[in-house]
């Protein structure tokens, strides 16, 4: 089975600037899959060179086992691209727009699904107003659809959640998510990480057009980051025993290192011997947040 | 197939959709051409012996009207598309650039067949006109909306600020077009400008064109012909080899 995105060696120069330097990545079909990276890491340089927007310096591409550049005609009617840039055609309807992105694909009658997308994506009321009259969330939304006219398996979206709003942002998740069961494979960029997290079973870190970071989310999260407890006492005394495992105060809080959570016994046995009460415990499960930021502070 | 023909309908339709601006309006303006000059000049003026100047004129500016808009469909799109950056709408799907090409191509010539046929249907208000050889008249209306198209369409992906554009459209496509013998024959010119006419290929157009309406012209219709015909297929291997090779569009 090909894979749905394959990247060997891929490098981008604009003029002196190195926007990729050398990028191998795999995506296997019916993966949901994370790029994650700071601002102009090369993320929509990466995706732009799938879409064959942009040819790359170095290197080769192909989706779904079709060369971006060799093959580009199949290489694109596999993929749907939802660009980060809020773009539209102040020309047309919504409707109209998703009629002609299906011409585009060679797709002539395909209202059927034009309606499920618009309805998917609570746009069925606004599918006869004309473009420039949208919220800037509601064009992207179109923007969504757009990609998706053709059905592809590889579904790229490039910040899609930008300006939309939390209500919609869950709707259009459980929709990608939907997609993703029905065996679509999802490539999607953003930078609010707990997304990330909730939805993507793997992830690649970009930073200044290098991956730094490649793994499934689970193991990104045991590994790098720290486990902490947040421990309140009264009095607001440490026991003496537990002053190695300090990591810092927050608000009249202790945080503790905790690498193990077999260690927590031996923490509560040490804290009754100092004769000390416990006002408030918790257990602070590191976040991709935190493993992100030090990822990125980690490297050169 | 079905990509090309979504793609020409949607540029149908843009400019369709915005019909004052881009067919009534040109066609308003020709007009007042037509009404001043043949006015001031129609009694002072006989090019051709046998045609009186408002007849000898309308061919001459329909010509002019086809150009215009053919090169401004096509261009002005792009430019729309480039800068807005909804040019990914159709660089995205599998579109091949032959496609691509033939739908702007087809386009900005309907759209410049249009606005000349409105000249010419509004000129028949104020005289007859001869349609002596109408397969000359359909064969460099063709021809030179082509040539138009094409050059509009180079101009679309050359340029990267509308201001570049004008700047094509006022120092090329202007003089090109007023120094062709829209408003007179160039024989009445000096010598000296009337061998630098010889080397614009507007003026075989309109020449040509008069020719299909009045049976006479400068130049023999042949002549005119070997003359486009290269031209034409000179830009529309250009503009297909710059959409090949995504000069300017694909980064
Ligand atoms: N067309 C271009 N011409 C010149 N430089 C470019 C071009 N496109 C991108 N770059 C540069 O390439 C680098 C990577 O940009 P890219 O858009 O891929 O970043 P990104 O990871 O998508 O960032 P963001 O999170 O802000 O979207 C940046 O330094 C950017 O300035
Ligand atoms: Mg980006």
């Amino acid at each position: 089975m090909s894979r749905a995105i394959s990247v060997r060696g891929l490098a981008k120069r604009f003029g002196g600037l190195e926007a990729l330097r050398g990028v191998d990545l795999e995506v296997e079909q019916g993966e949901f899959f994370a790029l994650l990276g700071p601002n102009g890491a090369g993320k929509t340089t990466l995706i732009s060179i799938l879409a064959g927007l942009v040819r790359a310096s170095a290197g080769e591409a192909s989706i779904m086992g079709h060369d971006v550049v060799r093959d580009y005609r199949d290489a694109r009617r596999k993929l749907g691209v939802v660009p980060q840039e809020l773009v539209f055609d102040p020309f047309f309807t919504v409707r109209e727009t998703l009629q002609f992105q299906s011409g585009y694909f060679g797709i002539k009658r395909n209202d059927d699904w034009i309606d499920a997308l618009l309805h998917h994506l609570n746009l069925t009321d606004k599918a006869d107003t004309n473009m420039r009259r949208l919220s800037g969330g509601m064009k992207r939304r179109v923007l969504v659809a757009q990609a998706l006219v053709h059905r592809p398996p590889v579904i790229v979206l490039d910040e899609p959640t930008a300006g939309v709003d939390v209500e919609l942002r869950q709707t259009l998740w459980q929709f990608i998510r939907e997609l993703n069961g029905q065996g679509h494979t999802i490539l999607l960029t953003t930078h609010y990480l707990e997304e990330a997290e909730e939805l993507c079973e793997r992830v690649a870190m970009l930073k200044a057009g290098r991956i730094v970071a490649l793994d499934r989310t689970a193991n990104l999260l045991r590994a790098d980051a720290q486990r902490r407890v947040e421990l309140r006492l009264s009095p607001s005394r440490l026991p003496a025993a537990l002053q190695p495992r300090l990591a810092g105060e927050k608000n009249g809080a202790f945080l503790l290192n905790l690498n193990d959570y077999g260690e927590l016994e031996g923490m509560l046995a040490e804290i009754r011997l100092a004769g000390v009460q416990i006002e408030s415990f918790c257990v602070r499960q590191p976040d991709l947040e935190e493993v992100f930021l030090q990822t990125m502070r980690g490297q050169p | 197939m079905t990509g090309f023909l979504t793609l020409f309908r949607k540029e149908v339709l843009r400019f369709w959709k915005v019909l004052m601006q881009t067919v009534a309006a040109p066609v308003l303006t020709t007009l007042l051409y037509l009404l001043i000059f043949s006015h001031v000049l129609e009694a002072h003026v006989q090019v051709y012996p046998g045609v009186a100047y408002t007849a000898f004129l309308i061919p001459g500016l329909v010509m002019m009207a086809i150009l215009q808009n053919a090169f401004a469909n096509g261009s002005s799109s792009l430019i729309q598309s480039k800068i807005s950056g909804n040019i990914v709408f159709f660089l995205l799907p599998p579109l091949s650039y032959l496609e691509f090409f033939l739908a702007y191509l087809l386009a900005a010539m309907v759209r410049g067949l249009i606005v000349g046929l409105g000249v010419a249907m509004s000129g028949l208000l104020f005289t007859d006109l001869a349609f002596a050889h109408p397969l000359w008249i359909l064969a460099f209306a063709l021809l030179a909306s082509a040539v138009f198209a094409c050059f509009g369409i180079i101009a679309g992906i050359w340029a990267e600020k509308f201001d570049q554009l004008a700047g094509v459209q006022n120092f090329i496509i202007m003089p090109l077009t007023f120094l062709s013998g829209v408003f007179y024959s160039i024989h009445s010119l000096p010598a000296f400008w009337q061998a630098v006419s010889h080397y614009n290929p507007v003026f075989y157009m309109i020449d040509g064109f008069r020719y299909g309406f009045h049976g006479v012209s400068d130049v023999d219709p042949w002549l005119s012909l070997a003359a486009i015909l290269p031209i034409a297929l000179i830009l529309a291997g250009l503009t297909l080899q710059l959409l090949r090779s995504g000069y300017k569009l694909r980064h």
